[in-house]
């Protein structure tokens, strides 16, 4: 149990506050970030009933640009990027830019490399926002591509950003306040000053409810962070956003989505748009015609038990992500498993550390609000 | 409890377990675990007993605590067989946090070998082996 990560972990500009609040700290893809601040079932209902806010400013930032830009990403990204709307066509309000798009990021294989969030900014210009973990190998992959086409430029916008996520029934009217215009409607993003700093607010998130996600100058996100607590946003930490996502069934990349597998298996065929040529493109036509030999699906344990990460799920199949649902006080989680076992209701058995535990196949998400 | 507590009169375990041992014959001991292995696992919202009956033996896990995100073992600081389990971890686990040494204990256990004790730290020894 070490409670002194070594100095070598990175920080975000929002470290010194993390520390103040008395958060723990833990090594998360080589960043020192705060797990939980009060307690993980406090945090997790202040997103489900009020506001929350997080740091997750170890997301990685890249900024594909130029008049190859679309084509670039088209080429990368699983999802019809030419469908991302720009401000112009959509009322976005003063500041208008454009919209966002869920994608993942496929090697020709089919296998995930990551899943990711694009904004379109300009005509041609775009920022991805990458998991932590991946977002060396994904500049990597981003760079080596852009230079079959030329006329697009792939950006590190790494260093640029801080990222504030604030989520909740609540999180719209709190950040509402601080801003010199109407906040960009759910699934757009748009330049707004907030407090004085100017900010590219998403109407994006990753907990099931409602909310923004901030990209800020790093120097500006202290004090964001302090105005957006001071209107009622509760800190919270890396534990209660995994067991936010995990309730409304996102994935997570390293759990539920890795190289091992595809998007059709992981239920993301909805994001995968083959015609548009895209890396992986036909292993994932391939996969989609035949059908997939297993699925991802949302369970609940049937009794008392949590099922863990890694947990074989009796006659095949495994448990990629389990915890207990703050929200429904049962144990919850998401597993592969061959397709003929994966249909709603469908009894499974969990070897959870030796001891049997059932539990069914629920639809996805495991909670929706008012249930 | 949010401050950091080890009573005087337990003994303790490496593996941040405690026992309190009675005086009775052949004597018995509560265990639980000590508030640094509460406050490290963080807010527990799972704990399944082992069966009464069962036997234990020292520095062997004998029972799981779980929290949102980790499992831990707990590991058993004396040898003996389960005479009682606190039943009211299966509704409020969260005892073992609010109250790791009273109403958050875990088992009660006849000792097989009550010269083990002698292996135990006292409440000043376990505090040194945590480190600054």
């Amino acid at each position: 149990m070490s409670t002194h990560p070594p100095q070598t972990l990175k920080r975000t500009p929002l470290f010194e506050r993390h520390q103040a609040a008395g958060a723990k700290l833990i090594d998360f893809a080589g960043w020192e970030m705060p797990v939980s601040y009060e307690g993980v079932r406090a945090e997790h209902m202040a997103v489900r009933e009020g506001c929350g806010i997080f740091d997750v400013s170890h997301m990685g930032e890249i900024e594909t640009s130029g008049p190859q830009a679309l084509g670039l990403l088209q080429r990368l990204l699983s999802n019809d990027v030419s469908a991302i709307p720009l401000g112009g066509g959509i009322p976005l309000g003063a500041g208008a830019m454009g919209g966002a798009q869920y994608s993942v990021l496929c090697r020709e294989d089919g296998g995930v490399l990551d899943d990711l969030f694009t904004y379109r900014l300009e005509a041609d210009r775009y920022l991805t926002v990458t998991n932590a973990a991946n977002h060396v190998s994904d500049l990597e992959w981003f760079s080596t591509h852009a230079r079959e086409f030329g006329g697009v430029e792939v950006a590190d916008r790494i260093e640029d950003y801080a990222m504030l996520a604030v989520q909740g029934p609540r999180a719209r009217e709190i950040v509402q306040a601080l801003s010199d215009a109407p906040l960009p409607a759910r699934m757009t993003a748009g330049t707004r000053r907030l407090a004085g700093a100017e900010v590219l607010v998403c109407g994006t998130g990753y907990t099931g409810e409602g909310g923004v996600e901030l990209l800020c100058a790093p120097e500006d996100a202290s004090m964001l962070w302090g105005e957006i607590v001071a209107r009622g946003a509760v800190p919270a930490g890396l534990a209660a956003r995994d067991t936010l996502r995990l309730e409304a069934c996102f994935h997570l990349y390293g759990n539920d989505l890795t190289v091992e597998r595809g998007p059709i298996e992981a239920g993301l065929g909805w994001c995968c748009r083959e015609d548009t040529g895209f890396i992986g493109s036909e292993a994932v036509r391939a996969t989609r015609a035949a059908g997939p030999a297993e699925r991802l699906v949302a369970f609940a344990i049937d009794g008392p038990g949590i099922a863990r990460q890694g947990n074989p799920v009796v006659g095949g199949g495994e448990v990629t992500s389990g915890t207990l649902s703050p929200s429904l006080g049962i144990g919850i989680g998401m597993a592969y498993v061959p397709t003929e076992r994966s249909a709603v209701g469908t009894a499974l058995e969990i070897d959870v550390r030796g001891k049997i535990r059932p539990a069914v196949v629920r639809e996805k998400p495991l909670y929706r609000k008012g249930s | 409890m949010a401050e950091a507590n080890y009573p005087d009169d337990l003994l303790y375990h490496p593996e941040h377990d405690w026992a309190r041992v009675d005086s009775g014959d052949p004597p018995t001991a509560t265990l639980g675990i000590s508030w640094y292995a509460q406050d490290a696992l963080g807010e527990v919202v799972f704990f399944e007993p082992p069966a009464v009956g069962a036997s234990i033996a020292k520095d062997a896990p004998y029972a799981e605590v779980e929290s949102v995100k980790a499992v831990s073992e707990v590991v058993a600081p004396l040898s003996g067989e389960i005479i009682e389990v606190n039943q009211a971890l299966s509704d409020s686990p969260q005892m073992i946090n609010e109250d790791p040494y009273g109403e958050g204990w875990l088992v009660r256990v006849r000792l097989s070998d009550p010269a083990e004790r002698d292996a135990l730290l006292d409440a000043a020894s376990y505090i040194a082996t945590l480190g600054g």
